[in-house]
């Protein structure tokens, strides 16, 4: 008996060879949106490799963040690919799931029986953006001061609980070095942990309940079926896919560098042109553009409830749109998936092109 | 009650009671401790010759930024910089008529009262006083 029969016998790989062999992937017009979770997926290991990389450097208090960032660029050989790579990834990552969500919206994937897919998806989303958020700050620099600053007070300005939200995710009243001490703990322990468990759930409930097929694209039971093998066919072209992202990574770490800027100050203004990441740019632009008063509402209190509110109606869609997917119900909700999507994209452009001023 | 019934109640409220008594502790851990009210109600902001007429500095007040501003004609005023809006901290605009806010285009006049964008209230404006070499700012009374 060689090694690797000796290994399949403990390890009860039969089994896996099973599912692997099983797994299917349904081939029609939209297949090509199919590889945008695995993109996700990808994007998401390469989060975890650098930032296991970055934590052997970088030190989370207020007096030495910065500088072990700076040192980290300047003098670890490779730190500055490392950090860049993280930092684009992290963006490239934020894209894929968008484009992910947005297509498995409106391809309609979250009907029955995958709502709770849909839903551990939103978690995921969710989590990326709390990801996101909370390891701007770390390199304690001027811009990241001001976005934490901007977002912790977003989340006290939230009906009931915003002040007490706001004082638990700052670890004080202020934007300090416990802040800092804080975001880093939740984003390399708490939400790491949050991120593995729910992803796990996300990818067991594809396997259980394989891939779904839109309703235009459902072919006749009798008809043979239209579909590829996961392994290797499928794989194969997820593996493309990757390659180039790596690539992609590669090119812009290579070409655009992230930068440091300036060590945060509790004490400067906050300089011109300052603008969230652009993932939150469509926020950020919603929030300069709503008057200070709308109908007697204070405007800010305005923008956080409809966010709030439309996030929840998207996180709800599987239980509002029509089941089989078809019918003015399913064209109602298509519509909505078009003008969430042209929002965002609008508004996210509208940011770079300076806005009313 | 039977035995069973019993025992599965007793079971569940003592399973229960030990995971409340594990979450209490954390969730009072998370939340950070009431730091005393800074009771700062006066600062000396900066020497009296240190601004130029139409210049300005940010300086500490109890922990938060404050805008001391000197006007063309050398007078002295001084409002918080903690934009009304989202916290952000503003600056005096290079043409010295008004105070902005870079994070998402708020517009205060010199008396700290917002005029364009999304603030909803004004800058609480402070007292200046010019003591020795030093310009002292202070709270206003009822502030």
């Amino acid at each position: 008996m060689n090694l690797a029969d000796w290994l399949r016998e403990r390890l009860g790989l039969e089994a896996l060879d099973h599912v692997i062999e099983k797994k299917r992937v349904p081939v029609h017009r939209h297949t090509f949106w199919y590889y945008w979770g695995g993109m996700t997926l990808f994007l998401f290991g390469v989060q975890v490799a650098t930032g296991i990389l970055l934590v052997l450097y970088y030190r989370p208090s207020a007096d030495e963040a910065y500088e072990s960032v700076r040192f980290l660029m300047t003098q670890v050989s490779f730190g500055w690919l490392i950090r860049s790579i993280h930092s684009w990834s992290a963006n490239l990552l934020v894209g894929a799931a968008m484009i992910h969500m947005f297509s498995a919206f409106m391809l309609k994937s979250y009907r029955r029986p995958r709502e709770v897919t849909w839903l551990t998806g939103m978690g995921l989303f969710v989590l990326c953006l709390a990801f996101g958020f909370s390891g701007y700050l770390l390199p304690w620099n001027q811009l990241a001061f001001f976005a934490t600053k901007v977002g912790t007070d977003i989340m006290g300005s939230v009906p009931l609980v915003g002040p007490f939200l706001a004082r638990l995710l700052r670890g004080g009243d202020q934007i300090t070095g416990g802040t800092l001490t804080r975001f880093f703990g939740f984003h390399v322990a708490i939400l790491p942990l949050c991120m593995t468990a729910l992803l796990g759930i996300h990818l067991f409930l594809v396997q259980w309940h394989g891939m779904s097929v839109p309703p235009g694209a459902e072919q006749p039971v009798a008809a043979p079926k239209q579909e590829m093998k996961f392994v290797p066919d499928f794989l194969l072209r997820d593996l493309v896919g990757w390659l180039a992202a790596l690539g992609a990574l590669a090119l812009l770490a290579a070409l655009f560098p992230w930068e440091l800027g300036l060590k945060a100050d509790p004490y400067a203004f906050a300089p011109a042109g300052i603008k969230p990441e652009w993932y939150f740019g469509y926020m950020f632009q919603t929030l300069r553009m709503i008057p200070s008063r709308v109908l007697g509402i204070e405007g800010e209190l305005l923008g956080i409830v409809g966010f709030g509110l439309g996030a929840l109606v998207w996180a709800l869609v599987p239980f509002l749109d029509a089941p089989d997917g078809r019918g003015p119900r399913a064209r109602f909700w298509r519509v909505v998936g078009v003008l969430a999507m042209l929002y965002v994209v609008v508004f996210t452009l509208l940011v770079y092109r300076g806005g009313p001023s | 009650m039977k035995r069973r019934t019993f025992l599965d109640v007793f079971l569940a409220a003592s399973g229960a009671a030990l995971a409340a008594f594990v979450a209490y502790p954390i969730a009072r851990y998370l939340v950070p401790p009431k730091a005393p009210e800074a009771a700062t109600r006066r600062v000396v902001a900066a020497k009296q010759d240190e601004l130029a007429p139409g210049g300005f500095k940010i300086f500490p007040f109890g922990g938060e930024p404050g805008i001391l501003i000197r006007g063309r004609n050398g007078e002295y005023r001084a409002l918080s910089a903690v934009c009304t809006h989202l916290g952000c901290t503003v600056q005096l605009r290079p043409d010295g008529q008004s105070i902005w806010c870079a994070c998402h285009n708020g517009l205060y006049d010199l008396e700290g009262r917002n005029v364009s964008g999304p603030p909803p209230r004004p800058l609480e404006s402070y007292v200046v006083h010019v003591i020795g070499g030093d310009v002292v700012v202070e709270k206003a009374k009822g502030a």
